[in-house]
């Protein structure tokens, strides 16, 4: 029986007057990719800030409406906790530019004041690198700045930062489309790896790319959730028009 | 008719010529613009070598060990303007830290853009525009009572007027500077890695602490620079207060003088020849130490933004 | 949880202290306008602008002198300064990478850099030794040479951000550079290249050590540019070290006049700029 770790109750998203997500009411799945898609500024992007609580830091942004996280509302915890078990990749690696890889990889207990021994430190960066499969290109160079590594390369390291907070739910932001196909593939291949040990939401423009690696679909268009269901079966039989109007390319 | 044809290409020909006179003449009129610039300044370093060497063959070195500044018997001993001057510039800029970067971080890390930011932005940097003898009337007639009373209560003698007081108003004086360059640096750090730390679990604090003020590093510390190089040649405030004493001041509540304050003060008066060069010679090193700091410091601030454009680019 | 409450706590201090430091910062600003207002209106009558000083000790008179002196040595700064100015902006803009020009930009820069009191000296020793008297003239230039830096810049930028179509539409009808120059892009560059004179002549207005051995001062109305002169930062400076309290007055009614003066050039330069950006 699949669990459901993440519930969605009537989610409305603002930038200022905008209503940019209108009443999304959504579950995920534990342990499965979801991929959420739609064309540009359907609020894909939007929805996955809501989930670990990003959006409320732009100026004029406001929420309303619960996400439950094992049935406890992250808009009762306090963000950073929110944070710390909810992780993130952006469109754009971004990689902290005055970081060593190593310290980029456990930016996170840094930052959060964690104190770690330094053999737990090296465990916890050795594991983070090999599960996103940097660590025989980069263990040489643990101590150099991250931002000499290839887009590809600087990636995997943000994903390896992402995990080496062991977070319930991994949040990915389009994260291959600043990439060539190559590397796509790789991030593509490490995802479906990801997902034993974590929750992944996966935001794509590239349907081929959702079709590819995700086990649900989410298809969202001007700011309403339209469709949710399994893959195989959004791809092949979609219930709603528009998501077939969306996946033959009519539009986006 | 043949001959009216050739007469029109006289004409035109000469039009010709003038037309690429005229546009030579003035290139050649911009070109040489240039070379005043160069000449000028050249010629004010020059100056200043010239009428230093006097003293720089009397003293030597000597001059800025030397603790004693004596006109009467011509002794000339550039110590304790030298230690003034450093004093106040560096006790100034310490002052200056933690004002110039709380305000820079508040602008463009709390506030971010809009009237407000725009309008705290002007506050402070209005006083730049403040003459120099304005504040140091206010200097004068506000802050060394103030300094005067702070002095009676701890219980030393209340000169009011000093080295402490010729900082305070060097600090207010040089904030704008270090504020406004800190402001830029700290705006052009990238929102996403800003945003990568806020995704791990930072606060909002840490994130500034680790990410922003690393990334921003250089550039607050060329403001910090641009500051000090400041405070070190101004003048007019730093004469209104500091108490005018040609002694090695025992302690920063003490009345003391700088470079710039004993130019403007004694340089009037000045009869002898060595006395006149003594002079000329810690402005010669006011010059030198001001252009290296403001060249250096631009061109630190000069590479960042370089830098930035270019590593916008990823492979 | 004990973890996270300690840097949440850490969090909010951090932000209160830079509140208060913040505030902290801008409060000199308020403070120095207060004192001079307030000291200075109570200064502020007819006599004040009309009258010349009364011999020392004696009560009352005014600054009419400092005014008209002031007015006439940054007339010479601006009127000998500012086409000196505009053109080695001129020159600068045309000619963006050869080698001389470089050289010619960081020159500018250590000329802008360079402290007042050291432009003070050159003048003496440039125009008053060599005139054998203080002189008015003598500090119009030495005041101009420390505006030339902020108008050559100001015009340098301004020139750059007109683009090169201009220049070619011109050049495609047939007008000569000079022409196109004195003709097309100056006068594009009107608005921006008026305002960094506005922020130069702001900027020395208010300068008092170029002038303590060059125009030196005058306590007689003096309208020959030959002679010393007196000025409104000079004024303010002897008045302010003496011990009347009659000049102290004045000093602070001079002080007013002279940051109004200097605020509004400021806030009308920064208006008629292209951008916001401040002129150090």
């Amino acid at each position: 029986m699949e669990n459901k770790i993440l519930r969605i109750e009537n989610l409305n998203a603002y930038y200022g007057d905008n209503h940019v997500l209108k009443n999304i009411n959504m579950e995920i799945y534990e342990k499965k990719i979801t991929a959420v898609m739609g064309p540009s500024g359907c609020g894909k992007t939007t929805f996955i800030r809501c989930i670990n609580r990003l959006h409320e830091l732009t100026p004029n942004a406001k929420v309303e409406g619960k996400i439950f996280l094992r049935g406890k509302n992250i808009y009762e915890m306090h963000p950073v906790v929110v944070r710390q078990k909810i992780g993130m990749v952006f469109q754009r690696p971004n990689p902290f530019p005055t970081m060593s890889i190593y310290d980029n990889v456990i930016a996170g207990y840094k930052l959060n004041g964690i104190k770690l021994t330094r053999e737990e430190r090296d465990k916890i960066v050795k594991e983070s690198l090999e599960k996103v499969g940097l660590w025989d290109e980069v263990k040489n160079f643990l101590f150099k700045r991250g931002t000499f590594l290839s887009g590809g390369q600087q990636q995997r390291l943000c994903i390896a930062r992402a995990v080496a907070m062991n977070p319930e739910i991994l949040l990915l932001d389009e994260p291959t489309s600043a990439l060539d196909p190559i590397a796509t593939r790789r991030i593509e291949e490490l995802i479906v790896k990801l997902k034993e040990t974590v929750t992944i939401l996966l935001v794509t423009h590239n349907i081929a790319q959702a079709g590819r690696v995700s086990d649900y679909t989410a298809f969202f268009y001007m700011g309403e959730i339209i469709e949710f269901g399994t893959t195989e079966k959004m791809f092949t039989v979609p219930e709603n028009k528009k998501t077939e109007e969306y996946l033959t390319g009519k539009f986006g | 008719m043949m001959e009216s044809h050739s007469l029109s290409n006289n004409h035109k020909r000469s039009l010709k010529d003038n037309v690429e006179r005229g546009e030579r003449f003035f290139r050649a009129f911009l070109l040489s613009l240039g070379v005043f610039m160069i000449l000028l300044v050249s010629s004010v370093l020059l100056t200043l070598v010239l009428n230093s060497l006097p003293s720089i063959k009397e003293f030597g070195l000597s001059f800025f060990t030397g603790a004693t500044w004596n006109p009467v018997n011509g002794k000339f001993g550039a110590l304790p303007f030298l230690m003034g001057t450093l004093l106040t510039s560096i006790l100034s800029l310490l002052i200056s830290v933690p004002f110039s970067l709380s305000i820079s971080i508040l602008i463009s890390d709390y506030i971010k853009g809009g009237l407000l930011s725009s309008i705290l932005q002007i506050f402070t940097e209005l006083i730049a525009g403040i003459p120099s003898v304005v504040i140091g009337l206010w200097g004068l007639f506000v802050l060394v009572p103030l300094v005067r009373k702070l002095e009676t209560k701890i219980g030393i003698t209340p000169y009011g007027v000093g080295i402490f007081t010729a900082s305070i108003i060097l600090a207010i004086m040089i904030i704008p500077y270090s504020a406004s360059i800190g402001r830029e640096v700290l705006s052009l750090v990238p929102k996403e890695i800003k945003e990568g730390g806020f995704s791990l679990g930072a606060t909002k604090f840490e994130v500034i602490k680790n990410i922003s003020l690393p990334y921003a590093k250089s550039g607050i510390l060329a403001g910090f620079l641009l500051s000090f190089g400041r405070a070190f040649g101004e003048t007019m405030a730093v004469t209104m207060v500091i108490g005018n004493s040609n002694k090695i001041p025992k302690s920063i509540f003490m009345p003391g003088n700088t470079m710039a304050s004993v130019i403007a003060n004694e340089f009037a008066e000045a009869t002898t020849k060595l006395y006149i060069s003594s002079l000329i010679e810690m402005a010669l090193l006011l010059f030198l130490v001001s252009t290296v700091i403001n060249i250096f410091g631009r061109y630190v601030i000069k590479r960042l933004s370089n830098e930035e454009t270019e590593g916008k680019n990823l492979s | 949880m004990k973890k996270l409450r300690g840097r949440i706590f850490l969090d909010r201090v951090f932000f209160f202290t830079i509140v208060a430091l913040s505030t902290i910062t801008i409060a000199p600003l308020f403070l120095i306008l207060f004192h001079i207002i307030k000291n200075g209106i109570s200064a502020i009558n007819w006599d004040f602008f009309f009258s010349l000083p009364k011999p020392t000790g004696e009560e009352g008179g005014g600054i009419a002198n400092a005014i008209v002196g002031s007015a006439i040595i940054v007339g010479i700064a601006t009127l000998l300064l500012v086409p000196l100015g505009v053109f080695t902006g001129v020159y600068l803009s045309e000619n963006r990478e050869t080698k001389l020009s470089n050289v010619v930009r960081t020159l500018t820069e250590i000329l802008q850099s360079t402290p007042s009191i050291v432009m003070g000296i050159i003048g003496y020793i440039w125009l008053v030794r060599t005139m054998g008297t203080f002189s008015a003239l003598a500090g119009g230039i030495a005041l101009g040479i420390m505006m030339l830096p902020i108008i050559v810049r100001t015009t340098e930028e301004v020139l750059n951000l007109i683009p090169e179509d201009m220049k070619e539409a011109s050049y495609a009808l047939g007008v000569p550079y000079h022409r196109t120059i004195l003709k097309v892009v100056l006068p594009a560059g009107f608005n921006g290249i008026t305002s960094g004179i506005l922020l130069g002549i702001s900027r020395i207005a208010g300068e008092t050590a170029p002038l303590l051995f060059t125009s030196f001062g005058n306590q007689f109305m003096n309208l020959n540019i030959l002679k010393p002169m007196s000025a409104i930062p000079l004024v303010i400076f002897v008045y302010s070290s003496s011990p009347y309290p009659d000049w102290w007055r004045m000093a602070w009614g001079a002080s007013f006049i002279l940051v109004i003066f200097v605020l509004i050039l400021n806030i009308l330069g920064r208006l008629l700029g292209t951008r916001w950006k401040t002129r150090f």
